[in-house]
């Protein structure tokens, strides 16, 4: 049986882990490369990298990253921030991240969807999605949930899908770092309306949190950062809590 | 020597670097040569078939891993190059293995990505694996069982997770990806 995969997120700043609460008030939380093998020993089923301050400086920073990670791990990761071109996405590829995620270039220009599921497979491309709940719409923002867009995030995610994403990593701006739950509402809306993997995030606190996205929401994936980064839930407890709830875990 | 195949489908890096951990030597290649006379070939692949299909004829590639006697070991993609067929591209594969590769019917989430374990195991491949064992998989489209089938998995039906024909192995997992277990099959392979 497909096991739910439980993914901590980096948010990457000049090679280094952080994580912002409502995406503001950066604090370091340790050096990636470490912490990466240290989970993926826990039970990490994949992981996640977000270069939350990609610029062209730092390409060649990220690369390097992902090379030393790969290098390291033998679990599947992926790779987001400032890919804006098949190129950008080739780059961290052959550097060895296994998928690669794009948001606001994606949104900027939906056709790179498909460029890059033609180059490297709809499996390698996974499109995050920055939602907020606004005037009754649970709506599509980009540039690290800063400029609102036009989308609904249903809409932009079957867009997402019939453009050839792989995955759908659905981030709730209104539970980000509330440590209050997953969005279940939209994430239940998304993942019963396109026919790709739904990973949660946003807003995980308690293992609860976890055991209600898998069981009031078809995703199948959920992700978190701080609550793994700062040891408030151990990664081998939760999978062993989730197990008890004859939820599908490996 | 280990010889990976060098192709325009990406992973190389990980095959390698899951290999030389292992402590065996390798290079990663497309010379017809170094391929010949490797002691093992690795036929890695994470991409489209059809684009990866017409490189493999346009460098003459696809002859000389057919021609190969020693053992080979194809990973996700490479095992759908190694079939009859495949429905992605409408592609002619390699016919190594006389199976067919279909698209996973839209039951439930395609891709099937994610760590899941096997219904049946066989062979040498397999030495030290459990069925409740998980490896990780990420593809959209299948392999049918057939008599070369050597591991089964379910995800909405059963499916080659396993094919072996003569000196020629594969898989459609990754084992690369697949922490301790899948580093368990790629010894494995690598001690036939």
């Amino acid at each position: 049986m497909l096991k739910k995969r439980i993914i901590p997120c980096f948010d990457i700043k000049e090679g280094r882990v952080v994580k912002g609460i409502n995406f503001l008030g950066l604090r370091d939380a340790g050096n990636p490369v470490e912490m990466a093998s240290v989970y993926a020993e826990n039970g990490a089923d994949e992981l996640v990298f977000l270069d939350i301050t990609a610029t062209l400086e730092n390409r060649k920073t990220l690369t390097d990253l992902v090379g030393k990670i790969a290098g390291k791990i033998n679990i599947p990761f992926t790779v987001g921030g400032g890919i804006n071109s098949v190129e950008d996405a080739a780059r961290i590829i052959e550097a060895g991240a296994d998928k690669i995620s794009i948001n606001s270039s994606a949104l900027k220009k939906p056709e790179l969807i498909r460029e890059i599921a033609n180059e490297f497979g709809s499996q390698a491309v996974v499109v995050a999605i920055d939602t907020k709940y606004k005037n009754g719409e649970w709506m599509v923002f980009s540039n690290g949930g800063t400029i609102s867009t036009i989308w609904k995030a249903l809409d932009w995610a079957k867009e997402a899908e019939k453009l050839g994403a792989g995955e759908i990593l659905l981030t709730s701006m209104n539970n980000d770092g509330t440590k209050n739950g997953f969005a279940i509402d939209i994430t239940n809306q998304v993942s019963e309306s396109v026919n790709i993997p739904i990973i949660a995030s946003g807003g995980a606190g308690t293992m609860e949190h976890f055991e209600k996205v898998f069981t009031q929401t078809k995703a199948t994936a959920a992700l978190a950062a701080s609550v793994f980064h700062y040891g408030e839930i151990e990664i081998t407890a939760l999978k062993n809590y989730l197990k008890t709830k004859n939820i599908a875990i490996r | 020597m280990i010889a990976i195949l060098k192709y325009n489908a990406g992973n190389t890096k990980s095959v390698e670097n899951a290999v030389q951990k292992l402590g065996y030597d390798c290079v990663v290649t497309d010379d017809k040569d170094l391929l010949q006379k490797a002691d093992k070939v690795i036929f890695p692949g994470v991409g489209e078939a059809s684009s990866a299909m017409k490189y493999l004829e346009e460098k003459g590639l696809d002859e000389v891993l057919k021609s190969l006697k020693q053992p080979v070991l194809g990973i996700c993609l490479g095992l759908q190059l190694m079939c009859k067929f495949t429905e992605e591209g409408d592609t002619q594969g390699l016919g190594i293995f006389d199976v067919l590769v279909k698209k996973f019917p839209p039951k439930d989430k395609v891709p099937h990505i994610g760590w899941n374990n096997f219904a049946f195991l066989n062979g040498s491949l397999f030495e030290g694996i459990d069925t409740i064992d998980d490896v990780y998989f990420v593809h959209s489209f299948y392999a049918e069982l057939s008599e070369k089938t050597i591991a089964t998995c379910e995800y909405i039906l059963p499916f080659s997770a396993g094919l072996q024909h003569n000196n020629f192995y594969a898989v459609q997992f990754h084992t690369e990806k697949s922490g301790k277990i899948g580093e368990q099959i790629l010894k494995n392979f690598l001690q036939l």
